[in-house]
């Protein structure tokens, strides 16, 4: 389906952009044939760069000015079960327009990047970044990988349609970029060479499984269920291939990792980071863009002779159990730091997750959630330094203590 | 590692001075990040963007609270916010201004000045009061962090194109040179 570039067509060996610039350039290095889009702070320039990057040619895909994102990830369905590799972006709440194409999408395996530029969730009103959005799908069973940097913006997008589209998974995958942090930060970026995400990512096949193809007629997306005939077991067959396609993902994630550090020279970690994890006798649990700061405030208190480390998570769903476990193992305390809140348990979804995996593998440390960087806050060093003080202190004491909240003050 | 906070005004161009100058550092090798403050923009509201630069990569995605160099690019924001807000020792202010070093308000902190009528200048290369390029010129002649080859640099990559392209690379050219530069000896004065 791709259109063949013409080959003298020179590209920058690097930019110095914001995320949504590299998110922009990453879809036109993948080769993606259709992108639906509709704009939305702090997506917007994301949708503007794309479509600068069709008018000048560097993009020869069709796009599509959809009226809302309930229509933009319908037309995209309709252009993947027609073999397309198709991209789009939207968060807050487009995200919530979208729901009811984004809830069908991972169901009939149809695999896609869309980038989700984080936003905080409505109301009170708000159009800044923090993970509600994203966080509030994550059991929708899109594939989900949350960026640190810029650069990782743009690798992790490629690196996505080569993880949705092995037959393995073959699922959908967001790749979250914190909305203003990553969305509008801006720093260099180096871009692969042509040649060599052309020959990473192969040639796609979308649509083997199901399709709208006068060739192959067949029927797409049956009624099944109910409680009589061949609907429960046949729906049930759906579900567990769903789950297993996800957990699949695990290995086909770090593989696919490993081969891009092997042809392009960057390593981004797969499913967690550890960072100065050896000898750490109490460890941060992070994700997204806060994870430079972190690292800063671990060297500050490192020098301290603090023992501390840190576990970034970049791949949240599926989530990584053995990973996150494996990572924790040997620390005696323990704190997650969230940009979203789960509201059914106080606390932060992915602290819910660091203890429900803890749990999982019989090692109950003591551990605490700390919540920030909500619609737009700042999180520093002096956050993290603030939260490695309190971690401390509870692998002294065990005593865990409620959620804590890092911008209450600012 | 130095920490520069550009203050405008919505609608002037802080955010893209901010990228332009980002560029040029990196056109010298140099480890950047810049991040655009973001609040309640509107056109006319005071609004910053932040800029670090290192010889080594930096990690922080995160705003500026000490920095060592305030850029202003609007005659009047230091009347909104206090643009010197955790400003570190040794500071360096780059200023548009039409007033005399002596009319200015400073923080007792910063022992570098550099001044520019950008406003003026802006007014007879763009008529309009768009002064981010021409500051930028200001920046490079008052801090010599950057060069002013490596701000052509940047600029011919942006996306200035044709006449925007050549009024923007002239208000570069003319912030050079049209900056006067002040050293303030703190010891003598305390």
């Amino acid at each position: 389906m791709a259109t063949v570039l013409e080959p003298d067509r020179t590209r920058p060996a690097f930019l110095v952009c914001d995320g949504n610039e590299a998110a922009a350039w990453a879809v036109a290095l993948s080769r993606v044939d259709m992108v639906a889009v509709y704009p939305i702070t702090p997506q917007s320039s994301l949708v503007e760069y794309l479509a600068k990057l069709v008018a000048d040619g560097d993009l020869p895909a069709e796009i599509v000015d959809a009226e809302g994102e309930h229509s933009v990830l319908s037309v995209l369905q309709g252009a993947a079960l027609a073999g397309a590799r198709t991209y789009t972006a939207t968060c807050g709440p487009g995200l919530a327009f979208m729901f009811e194409p984004y809830m069908r999408q991972p169901g009939l395996r149809l695999p896609m990047v869309m980038s989700i530029v984080t936003r905080d969730t409505l109301t009170p009103q708000s159009v800044w970044g923090g993970h509600q959005d994203a966080m509030s799908v994550r059991e929708v069973g899109w594939i989900q990988m949350y960026c640190e940097t810029v650069q990782e913006v743009m690798d992790t997008i490629i690196m996505g349609y080569r993880i949705a589209e092995h037959r393995d998974v073959m699922l959908p995958v967001n790749v979250c970029h914190d909305g203003n942090y990553l969305s509008f930060g801006a720093t260099r970026v180096d871009l692969p060479a042509q040649a060599e995400v052309d020959a990473f990512l192969g040639v796609p096949n979308i649509n083997w499984h199901a399709a709208l193809d006068p060739s192959r007629p067949m029927a797409v997306d049956p009624l099944t269920g109910g409680a009589g005939g061949p609907g429960p077991r046949t729906f049930v067959k759906y579900r567990k291939g769903h789950c297993a396609g996800m957990q699949k993902a695990l290995s086909v994630i770090t593989d696919v990792h490993a081969e891009w550090a092997r042809r392009i020279g960057r390593v981004h970690a797969p499913l967690v980071e550890c960072y100065r994890m050896d000898g750490a006798e109490v460890a941060l649990v992070t994700i997204g863009s806060m994870t430079g700061a972190a690292k800063d405030a671990v060297d500050e208190a490192r020098d301290r002779g603090v023992r501390v480390g840190l576990v970034k998570v970049k791949t949240y769903r599926p989530f990584p159990v053995r990973a996150v476990v494996d990572a924790l193992t040997g620390v005696r305390a323990v704190g997650v730091v969230d940009r979203s809140v789960s509201f059914g348990w106080d606390c932060g979804p992915l602290y819910q997750d660091v203890a429900g995996a803890l749990g999982h593998a019989g090692l109950p440390l003591p551990s605490m959630s700390f919540i920030g960087g909500l619609a737009g806050a700042d999180l520093t060093p002096g956050h993290f330094g603030g939260v490695i003080e309190r971690v401390a202190q509870l692998a002294r004491d065990g005593q865990q203590g409620s959620t804590v909240w890092l911008n209450e003050k600012d | 590692m130095h920490e520069i906070r550009i203050h405008g005004r919505g609608g002037q161009g802080a955010v893209l001075a901010g990228s332009i100058l980002a560029a040029a550092f990196v056109e010298e090798g140099k480890h950047v990040v810049a991040v655009p403050s973001f609040g309640f923009e509107r056109r006319g509201a005071p609004v910053a963007s932040f800029l670090r630069v290192d010889d080594k990569p930096i990690r922080q995605m995160t705003n500026i609270y000490r920095p060592d160099c305030v850029l202003c690019i609007d005659p009047t924001v230091a009347r909104a916010v206090n643009v010197f807000d955790g400003i570190a020792e040794h500071g360096t202010l780059v200023q548009t201004t039409s007033k005399p070093l002596a009319e200015l308000p400073l923080h007792e902190r910063v022992e570098l000045v550099g001044l520019c009528d950008a406003v003026a200048l802006a007014l007879a290369i763009f008529r309009r009061p768009i002064t981010n390029t021409i500051m930028l010129g200001a920046f490079a002649r008052t801090t010599g962090l950057v060069s002013l080859a490596s701000l052509r640099t940047a600029l011919t990559r942006s996306s200035f194109r044709d006449a925007g392209l050549a009024q923007n690379m002239a208000a570069l050219e003319q912030g050079f040179e049209q900056t006067a530069v002040h050293r303030i000896d703190r010891r003598a004065a305390a």
